[in-house]
């Protein structure tokens, strides 16, 4: 029997061979005739005014091609960077967004703006033509703490206060009068740390202008190529979008940080109309750390009301987030719909009110990293109950159970926008806790404090809104694009399938699970279908891959154009079979007649509609090739309860996780390996937050974790062996009933490391990260 | 970036006083100093090629000397630009008292970089300096001890 290669299989990833041997073609693989090379001059200063910008000398090097400055675009109407989803504050007032120029024109307002950009024969060129350019800058005081941007000088002269918008979301006066009739008040003072988020290649962009068409080509890093045409066609202004070809190839991880549309793409492809040549840039790791859009950075007061039995009665939670210099790409959206709308978790608290203020800092900008607001609103929730579960001297799963929303009441709607369609809470906390060996907890805690040790155990019950979404919900709530996905599903004469989907992937295995869902539905061998991503010109449209939406949004667009191809099939087979569709039944790759000896393979089909000898052209159109734009109804709500026991040296500081469980409910899974491997990446993003990772500016706007001499990745031996496990409620609204995985290691991991390092040391709070210094400070009683 | 220290000089205060001033002595005593010029009594231009860990760059420097009490001591003001690399400013506070056969010279600085110098370089640049210090002064006792 062949191997199981259908939904549901581990079947080991199609696009490993060609990464594993190094034969994957990333942006910098690709080489044009004619190519020069850019690089791009940097702020040194936080915040200055630009009082002129010298490229004399670098004109004159050898091997320099041309020079640019923020002037040149703007000559040639290129656009300012948009924000693309619009948050009102609550006066009802749109958010400010301040100009947002690719290359600085007036003044810099974060280390590592571009204020420049060298075209050189060679990247050495470009690299010397580039520390040859200097600019006279106007120093001024640059605002870098985000508690008190408010009070600070003003940044932007569009932007009283640096404040973008205040915004506030649930019922403020039931969350005060639910506060009333508390018995237990817990509150919290968090801060969630800066993060970097350093995909392994680094962006990268190589555009290129064809004179005799008028058309550009843009090879780049994008998570979404079909996005960064629509902006850089209809915002920036580079070209009409019939004009402009986006291609991201194999791209080597993204965490949210290739979503957006940044200065060095916009500028490439500028350039490489102005100098007649394809221009390249390959951002060296040093400028990703300045000039990628960072993650995180909130500073957080919450406070939970209960009952005297620990039932929640309301919660209220006040941030301030940081946006860094600059509105990025959809930071607008990260500390707003994709947070505050995250705090019922999993519990029926029936009163919450959420404000956050969304504040400008000279750092770089901050947008969406793996979890986008999900991950920092888990951290608030699950902070929270924790504490409150400790000053209650109640067991913290316990306190969960009693709150959680049972699976007979949903669809629950939740008091901050959302409806959740379905979820088993308690099953993922049972199974979480079986694993964990949770009844053995206290005894190792005694094993390990009778070796000089302090152990710790913490939990995090997290819920995630995914699949990005439905186009309805998000444009009424300021959007700026649909969040749907298309696809296309295009049989070929000898019943080869090749599926174009606007979903794009960057490390996800996208090429190995849609296969498996479209050879599943189609019954035919997984090795026959290829999957086509990432090209402008291939795929109808697509909003790309982020927020945990391939499969449950874009997989279920695959599914829809399937199922079309199903039916044409079935027209087909009707009339070869000389028999009404309606009598046709399709299963395992083979068309029937009920009751009858007669079918045909799906291969016959397929050879048949290209080869419609007799056709009966008025009633069948030959060809089996379908498409399908798939809008999803809801978002999907992935859910789950991590379970973290930690390990801590009093006399070093050193934490060591000992065990860290995680049971997630995604829906219906197709390729289970895969993932794991998601689970497995999400969970050492979240750690690494937690224990290691840090992105910090000095007081005088300089980043100081500026490489990894500095700014801490988790490594290998930083982690357990991960416990995964999975439990199935399937989704209830789209055709697959999958929930999506990308994120929920990231979003859960870090509420239940923390948890687990403040159980260990007796403390209420700890900064993140808990690296060994702070650690040690804590165990040493401040 | 902080830096402090105290060097023996085998020569008369006045002798260090001036020497100190000197633009030709100051370039040959200070390590990669490929110009030195003075613009004013009180100002300096000065081109250095440094390195800080993996940053490389030529610096440019403006130079002025401030507070100067004669034969006693002055404060310089620095501040250097070297391109892509970043940029560095400080103060420098130095006094000078005569000893029985030769002049001690202490030195106090404090400034700050930016830049690559800091995204890179930062906790390399106290190093750096101290060995650019212990350099100077080096070559500049040379002046006096090394034809003996």
């Amino acid at each position: 029997m062949a191997e199981h290669t259908g939904i549901g299989a581990s079947v080991k990833r199609k696009e490993d061979a060609r990464f594993i041997t190094g034969t994957g073609r990333y942006t910098d693989d690709i080489n044009l005739p004619g190519q020069t090379y850019c690089a791009f001059v940097r702020s040194p200063h936080p915040r200055a005014t630009i009082r002129s910008i010298d490229t004399s000398q670098a004109r004159e090097m050898n091997g320099v091609v041309d020079v640019f400055v923020g002037a040149d675009l703007a000559q040639d109407e290129i656009g300012d960077l948009p924000c693309g989803w619009l948050v009102k504050s609550k006066d009802g007032s749109d958010m400010i967004a301040p100009p947002h120029p690719p290359i600085a024109t007036q003044s810099v307002n974060y280390v590592g703006e571009p204020y420049a950009l060298v075209i050189g024969e060679t990247p050495e060129a470009a690299k010397s033509g580039a520390e040859a350019v200097s600019a006279d800058f106007e120093l001024q005081t640059a605002v870098m703490d985000v508690a008190t941007a408010t009070q600070s000088e003003q940044i932007h002269e569009s932007v009283p206060s640096n404040r973008s918008y205040d915004w506030e979301l649930g019922d403020r006066d039931a969350t005060d009068a639910a506060f009333e009739q508390a018995a237990h008040i817990a509150k919290i003072d968090i801060v969630n740390n800066r993060l970097i988020p350093n995909a392994i290649e680094p962006r990268a962009a190589l555009g290129s202008f064809d004179p005799a068409s008028e058309s550009y080509t843009l090879y780049t890093t994008s998570q979404n190529p079909h996005l960064e045409r629509l902006v850089l066609a209809a915002f920036v202004n580079v070209a009409p979008e019939a004009k402009l070809h986006v291609i991201s190839p194999d791209v080597g991880g993204g965490f949210g940080s290739k979503i957006f549309v940044y200065a060095e793409e916009t500028a490439v492809i500028w350039a490489s109309a102005r100098v007649g040549r394809p221009v390249k840039w390959t951002a060296e790791r040093s400028e990703s750390f300045l000039a990628d859009a960072h993650g995180r950075d909130h500073v957080t007061h919450a406070e939970l009301a209960l009952s005297e039995e620990g039932e929640f009665l309301g919660l209220r939670v006040q941030t301030i987030a940081n946006m860094g210099a600059y509105l990025s790409t959809f930071a607008s959206s990260v500390p707003t719909y994709l947070y505050g709308t995250l705090m019922a978790g999993q519990y029926k608290t029936p009163a919450i009110h959420v404000e956050v203020q969304a504040v400008f800092t000279n750092t770089a900008p901050v947008d969406a990293y793996r979890g986008a607001g999900r991950p920092e609103a888990t951290y608030v929730v699950e902070r929270i109950v924790e504490t409150a579960a400790r000053e209650l001297n109640m067991d913290p799963s316990e306190l969960r159970r009693r709150n959680f929303i049972r699976p007979d009441e949903f669809p629950y709607e939740t008091p901050v926008a959302l409806t959740y369609d379905t979820g088993n809470y308690e099953a993922s906390l049972d199974r979480a806790l079986d694993l964990a060996g949770y009844s053995g907890f206290a005894a190792r805690k005694a094993q390990s404090e009778a070796e000089g040790k302090r152990r710790g155990l913490g939990f995090s019950c997290y819920i995630e809104a995914c699949g990005l979404a439905p186009s309805q919900v998000a444009l009424s709530l300021g959007a700026g694009v649909g969040l749907f996905e298309s696809a296309e599903v295009r049989v070929d004469v000898t019943g080869s399938v090749t599926v174009m989907t606007g979903a794009h992937s960057h490390g996800q295995g996208h090429e190995t699970t849609f296969a498996q869902l479209v050879s599943d539905k189609l019954g035919i061998p997984f090795e026959n279908v290829s999957v086509v991503h990432g090209d402008t010109r291939r795929s109808d449209y697509g909003l790309g891959t982020y927020g945990s939406r391939s499969i449950a949004v874009g997989g279920s667009a695959i599914a829809t154009a399937t199922d079309k191809i199903i039916t044409k099939g079935k027209k087909i087979a009707a009339h070869m079979l000389q028999s009404e569709e309606e009598n046709v039944s399709f299963d395992d790759g083979i068309f029937t007649i009920p009751d009858s000896n007669e079918s045909l393979a799906f291969g016959e089909v397929a050879f048949s509609a290209y080869v419609p000898g007799n056709f009966p052209l008025d009633e069948l159109e030959p060809g089996l090739s379908e498409k399908a734009f798939y809008d999803p109804a809801n978002f999907t709500y992935p859910a789950g309860t991590h379970i973290c026991e930690v390990e801590i040296d009093p006399q070093t500081g050193c934490t060591e996780i000992v065990s860290f469980v995680a049971v997630d409910d995604f829906g219906n899974v197709i390729n289970p390996m895969i993932v794991e491997g998601q689970v497995h990446g999400g969970l050492a993003q979240g750690i690494g937050q937690a224990l290691l990772e840090h992105g910090i500016y000095d007081s005088d706007g300089q980043l100081v974790t500026g490489s990894y001499m500095d700014y801490t990745m988790p490594r290998a031996d930083d982690l357990p062996d991960f416990t995964v496990d999975t439990t199935v409620t399937p989704c209830t609204h789209n055709p697959l009933g999958v929930k999506g995985c990308g994120e929920a290691g990231a979003i859960g991991a870090t509420a239940a490391v923390m948890n687990a390092m403040t159980d260990a040391l007796g403390v209420k709070n700890l900064a993140m990260p808990a690296n060994p210094e702070t650690v040690w400070r804590a165990a040493q009683g401040g | 970036m902080e830096l402090q220290g105290e060097a023996d000089i085998p020569a008369p205060l006045e002798e260090v006083w001036n020497a100190l001033q000197d633009p030709d002595v100051l370039k040959e005593c200070i390590d990669g100093c490929q110009e030195m010029s003075r613009s004013t009594t009180t100002d300096y231009v000065a081109k250095i090629r440094a390195h800080v860990g993996p940053v490389r760059a030529n610096f440019s420097a403006n130079i002025r000397m401030v507070d100067v009490v004669e034969l006693s001591g002055y404060t310089l003001e620095v501040s250097a630009t070297g391109g892509a690399a970043g940029f560095g400013k400080g103060v420098a506070h130095i006094s000078l008292q005569e000893e029985e056969s030769s002049t001690k010279l202490s030195y106090e600085v404090s400034g700050i970089v930016g830049g690559k110098l800091a995204q890179i370089g930062s906790r390399l640049i106290n190093g750096v300096t101290n060995k650019m210090a212990a350099q100077f002064f080096e070559k500049f006792v040379d002046r006096w001890t090394a034809n003996e």
